[in-house]
């Protein structure tokens, strides 16, 4: 592809509570055995897209960790590959990255030598399949300047953290809205723009002169008079995770068979990390019903309409329900989990009963194991 | 120059064709093992595990799956600079070439690759057991005994040890004599076809040897090695090891992997088992669905009931069936409300609806009574069961049968279907 990919995946933000005091959220856990930015990655390698570079800042670890090679998504080529940019001081910097703007300025070099004519530019935190070459092609088609990715939303409780968009009915976008606080537009950005290259670092290089640091506020919505910019409508799925309810419904809508079916068996594949875990075991006792199980899960207990991570132990006795299981938790015999999002690596003991009420409760618990 | 101290030959070429149509198409060092795993994924983890990164794999027989597995070696970090691991199929020579005919033929036919790793010790496996094993402490234990041979033997019911090789040896481990399955066994010491060769000992052994014909280890080279008056040794492995060479010890090995803490225990995160990661999403277990005694593979999709059965990975099992005792490999599909006792099921099998396995008395297999016996029903891989036929115990399928293939439909105990003309 003619194109170079960026994903944006420096972010935090409150609305993930406790989960977010451990990794990035382009770090979460999705869907019993990916993470949120395997998404963005896969769709750019499947793209045919060859060079990309994964921009970092809050929390970094645990995204490292997983990006630690760059074989599983098939970047790793001589052409190309997978570079990961976090702040650093230099000559001209001490500042850590001010804004999506100010991140792709301090790394204006990779723009700079790259020779692809055009950028993707994604976020982190989406769950979806795009192949990028069709927005590439409506992109030229339009003669636009910039490209903005779109979904119409249905359920309109969320609009809110978003940005939203209205356009004319050829696409062009009139009206941006940061994340209003009322509104009648149902249409949002996903944060998945094309731009021209050459486009793109001009415009970075004024905005910083201008010490002006947002992508949203200060490029799009600064110039969404004087450029073309386009709205290029997702019909697929596409679900972005960053808060606890999101992250919650995210994951449980892979417990329809038509969302697995279009991310699991239908081509191109999401990729991810691979660990070696062992086939899931079922003891005596043993009793799951409408779940997603992940490998190396050993399970004695009643689990249902849950979501088991990698590696969890689920004691005998325990019942699970309408929960998701982070990688590596162990839950102790006779517990009780309902309505509960169990942070990675959590140890509960015996006889422990957690329920969530309302939106669901997030536990973290660390105790010593003793076998 | 490269200087490697242990590198490993692995003889993964044999068919074994007491697997009946299981290994119609694969190479027994490729036939699935554990709902995740494929024979060879043991030695060569065993390989990485121990330090070995240098693998020699000699194919022949259906390489293709076997190929495919192995690649460059990523999965079980084999991708080496120097070494890593190597396919080695037989080659055609200026004059006299030839397929390997005997293990320690095939071996012979590769002096050269070994050359190149100029080692010590030379590690040689088979592609066909299930085991961990630490080869470095097996080493250490040939270096203390200033060995020439240093064999792995470990002790099996004395009523079993005829279908063995026998170790006989003296107080200091030392091999006296040798038993190649001996009707009455003096010692219950079996070797494991595992053996440390002294570089310049085997190397000297396969060039005398080199017109032996079909030259095998257990009949050839350790005979000659022992008139040589060559310092052999057994080293005592008392661990888990499993001879997965029928399809009744294929089946055992794999049941006995769902017991509450297996023998043989996957689940320790030391002496890891790796392997090609073929499916990623989770599995997928329905409200309908149950599942006891059982382990099930990434990326399959349970809408029936399970119980004490190994499932492979991107296998689906529709509703209202129920699945007993069975062994099905990756990617097979099954339709609904049928019912399956005591098989093994190879890989992209496509069984109807209401279908029934496993149903009726035992009886011998009219075809091969020696292979196909323990009661279970086997089916060949990307074979095709149509719906509503009954098939009983002692039988096997391969290939895409239709109803028109079941007399009454029904396959009876002791029956056999192969078709597409491969001869198994």
């Amino acid at each position: 592809m003619k194109a170079i990919g960026i994903i944006l995946a420096g972010g935090n933000n409150k609305m993930m509570k406790e989960l977010s005091n451990k990794r990035a959220i382009a770090a979460m856990p999705v869907a019993g055995s990916y993470r949120s930015i395997d998404f963005s990655l896969s769709n750019m390698s499947n793209s045919r897209i060859q060079k990309v570079a994964v921009i970092t800042q809050y929390n970094a670890r645990s995204l490292n960790e997983h990006l630690s090679s760059s074989k599983w998504w098939d970047f790793g080529r001589k052409q190309g590959g997978l570079f990961v940019f976090t702040p650093t001081i230099t000559a001209d910097s001490s500042y850590w990255y001010r804004g999506t703007a100010d991140s792709l300025y301090q790394n204006l070099h990779f723009l700079k030598s790259s020779h692809e004519p055009y950028v993707v530019i994604a976020s982190g935190d989406g769950v979806y399949k795009l192949d990028y070459n069709k927005v590439l092609e409506y992109h030229i088609e339009k003669k636009a300047d910039i490209t903005v990715v779109v979904k119409k939303m249905e359920d309109k409780s969320e609009i809110n953290r978003f940005g939203v968009v209205s356009m004319t009915e050829e696409g062009r976008i009139t009206e941006i809205d940061e994340k209003p606080l009322e509104t009648n537009l149902s249409t949002v950005s996903t944060g998945i723009y094309i731009i021209r290259r050459r486009l793109l670092i001009e415009l970075i290089e004024k905005a910083a002169e201008e010490d002006r640091h947002d992508f949203v506020r200060d490029i799009l919505m600064r110039y969404k008079n004087i450029k073309k910019i386009y709205a290029y409508k997702l019909e697929s799925y596409w679900s972005n995770i960053s808060t606890v309810e999101s992250y919650y419904k995210t994951n449980m809508d892979f417990l329809n068979r038509e969302v697995r079916d279009y991310f699991f068996n239908q081509y191109p594949e999401i990729y991810t990390k691979v660990d070696d875990s062992p086939p899931a075991k079922y003891n005596c006792g043993s009793d799951v019903k409408n779940s997603l199980v992940s490998s190396g899960c050993i399970v004695n207990g009643t689990v249902e309409n849950s979501i088991l991570f990698k590696k969890i132990y689920v004691g005998n006795n325990c019942v699970i329900k309408n929960s998701i299981i982070l990688n590596d938790a162990y839950i102790g015999d006779n517990s009780y989990i309902e309505n509960c999002i169990v942070e990675s690596g959590s140890t509960i003991k015996a006889n422990t009963r957690y329920v969530g009420e309302g939106s669901p409760m997030i536990v973290t618990e660390n105790n010593p194991l003793y076998y | 120059m490269i200087k490697k101290e242990m590198i490993a030959m692995l003889l993964a070429g044999g068919q074994g064709s007491r697997l009946g149509v299981l290994t119609s198409k694969v190479a027994k060092p490729a036939v699935a093992f554990g709902g995740k795993y494929r024979i060879i994924d043991f030695p060569l983890s065993n390989c990485i595990n121990s330090g070995i990164d240098t693998v020699g794999v000699l194919t022949q027989y259906q390489p293709l799956r076997l190929n495919t597995h192995i690649g460059i070696g990523i999965p079980w970090d084999l991708d080496r600079n120097v070494g890593g691991v190597t396919v080695l199929p037989p080659y055609e020579k200026s004059t006299n070439s030839e397929w390997y005919t005997g293990t320690a033929n095939a071996i012979y036919q590769n002096l050269e690759y070994m050359e190149q790793y100029n080692p010590d010790y030379v590690l040689i496996l088979s592609g066909d057991h299930i085991y961990k094993m630490d080869y470095k402490i097996m080493l250490d234990y040939h270096k203390a005994n200033n060995a020439d041979i240093t064999i792995a033997a470990m002790p099996v019911p004395i009523e079993e040890a005829s279908r063995f090789g026998i170790v006989i040896t003296d107080g200091d481990n030392r091999i006296t004599e040798f038993e190649e399955k001996p009707a009455n066994p003096r010692s219950n010491l079996a070797s494991m076809g595992i053996y440390i060769f002294s570089w310049k000992v085997l190397r000297d052994a396969l060039i005398k040897l080199k017109d032996q014909q079909e030259c095998d280890f257990g009949k050839h080279v350790i005979p000659y090695c022992f008139e040589q008056n060559k310092r052999l040794f057994a080293y005592e492995y008392n661990g888990y090891w499993k001879d997965v060479g029928t399809l009744s010890s294929y089946w055992e090995a794999n049941m006995e992997l769902i017991d509450i803490i297996p023998v043989f225990n996957l689940y320790e995160e030391f002496w890891k088992i790796y392997t090609k990661t073929d499916a990623i999403p989770p599995q997928y277990v329905s409200a309908d669905a149950y599942i006891e005694k059982s382990i099930i593979g990434d990326g399959s999709e349970i809408y029936g009931k399970v119980y004490n059965s190994v499932i492979g990975s991107g296998v689906v099992i529709e509703e209202g069936t129920v699945v007993r005792d069975s062994i099905i490999m990756q990617d097979t599909k099954v339709g609904k409300n049928t019912i399956i006792n005591k098989a093994i099921i190879a890989e992209e099998v496509t069984i109807g609806d209401n279908v029934e396995l496993g149903v009726g008395d035992e009886a011998d297999n009219v075809f091969k009574p020696a292979i196909y016996n323990s009661g279970l029903v086997t089916i060949g891989e990307c074979s095709v069961v149509p719906d509503g036929v009954k098939i009983g115990k002692n039988t096997a399928i391969s290939g895409e049968t239709t109803a028109d293939d079941y007399e009454n439909g029904m396959l009876v105990s002791g029956g056999v279907i192969i078709k597409a003309g491969d001869n198994v």
